[in-house]
């Protein structure tokens, strides 16, 4: 026993020693710009959403003389705790991937008025002013599902399209009625068959769930259906491969994910977002407020690559270039719900 | 009933600290050695993937004692685990293991934003003792009634609690965001409670006393009531008649029935005060904090309110220790995650090490330490051991 114990206590001086003062904080140069990025529920490596902005973090750290920190809250408290930290500790922007921030980052930016936040699909309050030091970053996701609405629209050979949301709220209503509105302007005759997964967070989580609605959406003679599910649309693609028709990806390029069976995906561009606002606070020209990412910002787009070049003839992309044209240059409204 | 040993009792964790002398020093010391011992195991843990234990306890502590700030927050991570610490070790102390604190701290938080919302105009005098009450009546409301079918049908709490847990969480989610979603908003969570209903945050108090601690520090008057609460706790416990007749029940129900104890009533009544320490959670995350409902907010506070009360021996007292370590330990995780490379699985990892050393190594030392007390009775450690 004395033996195991003084073995013990050796390995750990050993180890104390041996791994040194190896420093893996950020330096604590004061001068440096420092950008700090706090995950949603998910986290860093979900191949989606917080990924994108991760993307976009390590894309100007590559441009510019930028150090970063990233962390992810491990209790709801710590959202905010965690946020202070980072203000505290001299950061120069931090930004919060997820609406579920916006709260703590209200919060927060009213105690340290000389940093400056940033809130990646901010859920903003009835003619609530931001102040100057905090950028809610919100998506046109209704332009950039108009066009893919579009593709589907003419793509359609049974005239029945549909949709799959996660969870039921105003921010994937936009999506759905974005959708609708594209499919329609391509072609009047189309109808399109709207489902949702749930009305929880959880439903952005339930790929069987997803599976279950597009296979009923399938055997009605649907054979295209776009989602805006986050995880739940696996499901949904899974089901396209299996019944041999078409799904449309959304927020990250998922062509890849079922080559053939993914028409296109409709691409939110957080990463560009959040380059963007680094890039206007690093040049120091940063401005609070609502910031809105449409087409015409390279907030939103569909997705073209090798996966789907097959699947989508020259007439459509010219019709579906026709269509952003026109919503950028303001000729065709899309509506938000 | 008060035998040091105990050892007809059927549940183990049914121990209780009432030997005196060198007892009470050992059953002291056991945990300290314990936690100690932990440490040096996630100091190993965190060189086997290269980086230095060194730096990643000073920045563990810094986070934790670096600052007044730091210490606010040890104490404010510390409040929910308290009550949710106490809701597990009440319940131990009659045998029944709750293990549906979670599920009774969402129904007493639901309840407590509910009721806030339903009386705008009250004054803080009414309203805030009312919403204390209401958050333990929520938890004391899901508690009772695995309580009453254990005590009625024999039915066993573990599985009752456990499946309580799933309704509540189920039950809270749907009505937070199908009827009592602020409106307009995205985020699954109710509107702000009235004024009158916030308890206050501690920073004022303690910057007239000349203690610098930052306006946004989240610590709040739910910290006094969480003290409160490990007093009463003790007291209900340790001088009341309904104390004596839950440790009663705990130690040995047959007996304690013989005795003329009414077992299915104590083991009811143990259920609702358990359920209402889970319920005051409440009184820190709606009352003190969030000022609302938030959907699935409490990342799993209800669980680790048992490795709380095993590591405080079920005593409240010894609750409340254990709460302010594991406020310590989240308190430091975060700062680690923010300041260092080594990824946030790990800290998990040795908070779990944590928690098994000191839950294993405070019976090692405790049984090494008793047979060097009680030489030449094997037989009595044996019993203890089962």
């Amino acid at each position: 026993m004395r033996r195991l114990t003084f073995l013990v206590l050796s390995l750990v001086l050993l180890s104390l020693i041996g791994a040194g003062c190896r420093q893996s904080t950020p330096s604590q140069d004061a001068d440096a710009f420092k950008v700090g990025m706090v995950f949603d529920v998910g986290g860093k490596g979900d191949k989606s959403f917080n990924d994108s902005a991760y993307r976009g973090l390590l894309r100007i750290a590559d441009d510019f003389e930028i150090e970063h920190t990233e962390f992810e809250p491990g209790q709801d408290a710590d959202r905010e705790t965690g946020l202070r930290k980072l203000a505290q500790a001299g950061f120069d922007v931090i930004i919060g991937v997820g609406f579920l921030f916006s709260d703590s980052m209200r919060s927060v930016a009213a105690d340290y008025p000389d940093v400056r936040f940033a809130c990646v699909d901010f859920d903003v309050r009835q003619d609530e002013v931001l102040p100057d030091n905090l950028a809610g970053l919100v998506f046109r996701e209704e332009e950039g599902s108009f066009l893919v609405g579009v593709v589907a629209g003419l793509k359609s050979e049974t005239g029945r399209l549909g949709f799959v949301g996660g969870m039921d709220v105003p921010l994937i209503h936009r999506f759905e009625a974005g959708f609708i509105a594209g499919a329609r302007y391509a072609n009047p005759a189309v109808s399109v068959t709207v489902g949702y997964a749930g009305s929880t967070p959880q439903a952005f989580a339930d790929p069987a769930k997803g599976k279950e609605l597009a296979m009923l959406q399938y055997g009605r003679g649907v054979d295209i259906i776009y989602h805006a599910s986050g995880n739940t649309g696996i499901g949904v693609i899974e089901a396209a491969r299996e019944t041999r028709k078409f799904a449309i990806g959304v927020d990250s390029n998922q062509n890849y994910m079922a080559p053939g069976h993914v028409l296109t995906s409709m691409v939110k561009r957080v990463d560009n977002a959040v380059y963007a606002v680094i890039l206007a606070a690093y040049e120091n020209r940063f401005e609070g407020g609502l910031q809105e990412f449409g087409l015409a910002e390279d907030g939103v787009s569909y997705a073209m690559d090798d996966y789907n070049a097959g699947l989508i003839s020259d007439t459509i992309v010219e019709a579906v270039e026709a269509a952003k044209a026109g919503i950028i240059a303001g000729e065709i409204d899309v509506p938000r719900e | 009933m008060s035998l040091p040993g105990a050892s007809g009792t059927t549940t183990p964790a049914v121990e209780t600290v009432e030997t005196a002398g060198t007892g009470r020093i050992v059953s002291l010391l056991a945990p300290l050695v314990a936690v100690l011992a932990a440490f040096l195991v996630g100091g190993l843990v965190v060189a086997a993937i290269g980086e230095s234990p060194l730096e990643f306890y000073s920045i563990l502590f810094r986070g934790a004692f670096g600052s007044v700030d730091g210490v606010g927050l040890v104490l404010f991570n510390a409040t929910p685990l308290i009550f949710a610490g106490l809701a597990v070790a009440f319940a131990f102390r009659s045998g029944l293991f709750n293990i549906g604190g979670e599920g009774q701290l969402y129904i007493g938080s639901f309840v407590c934003a509910w009721m806030a919302l339903q009386m705008p105009a009250a004054p803080a005098v009414l309203l805030i003792p009312l919403l204390i009450l209401a958050s333990a009546a929520g938890g004391a409301l899901w508690a009772a009634i695995p309580g009453y079918l254990k005590a009625r049908f024999g039915v066993h709490e573990v599985i009752n609690t456990i499946m309580m847990n799933f309704i509540a969480v189920a039950l809270t989610s749907y009505l937070v965001v199908e009827i009592f979603k602020e409106p307009g908003q995205m985020t699954p969570q109710t509107a702000v409670i009235p004024m009158a209903g916030e308890l206050p945050r501690l920073a004022g108090f303690f910057q007239t006393i000349g203690v610098p601690l930052p306006n946004a520090n989240p610590l709040n008057a739910s910290f006094l009531i969480a003290l409160v609460a490990v007093w009463l706790a003790w007291f209900i416990l340790q001088r009341t008649t309904l104390g004596y007749e839950i440790r009663a029940v705990g130690h040995n129900m047959s007996a304690a029935e013989y005795a003329g104890i009414n077992v299915r009533r104590t083991l009811v009544m143990a259920m609702l005060l358990s359920g209402s320490f889970a319920g005051l959670v409440a009184t820190n995350e709606v009352m003190g904090f969030r000022h609302r409902f938030l959907d699935n907010f409490s990342s799993g506070v209800g669980f680790m309110g048992i490795a709380v009360a095993l590591l405080g021996r079920n005593s409240p007292v010894g609750v409340l220790f254990a709460a302010l370590l594991f406020g310590v330990l989240n308190t430091g995780a975060l700062e680690v995650d923010i300041f260092t490379e080594v990824p946030r699985e790990l800290i998990l990892v040795v908070q779990a090490v944590t928690i098994i050393l000191v839950v294993v190594g405070n019976e090692i030392v405790r049984r090494r330490l008793a047979r060097g007390r009680a030489m030449g009775c094997p037989s009595k450690e044996g019993a203890e051991a089962s």
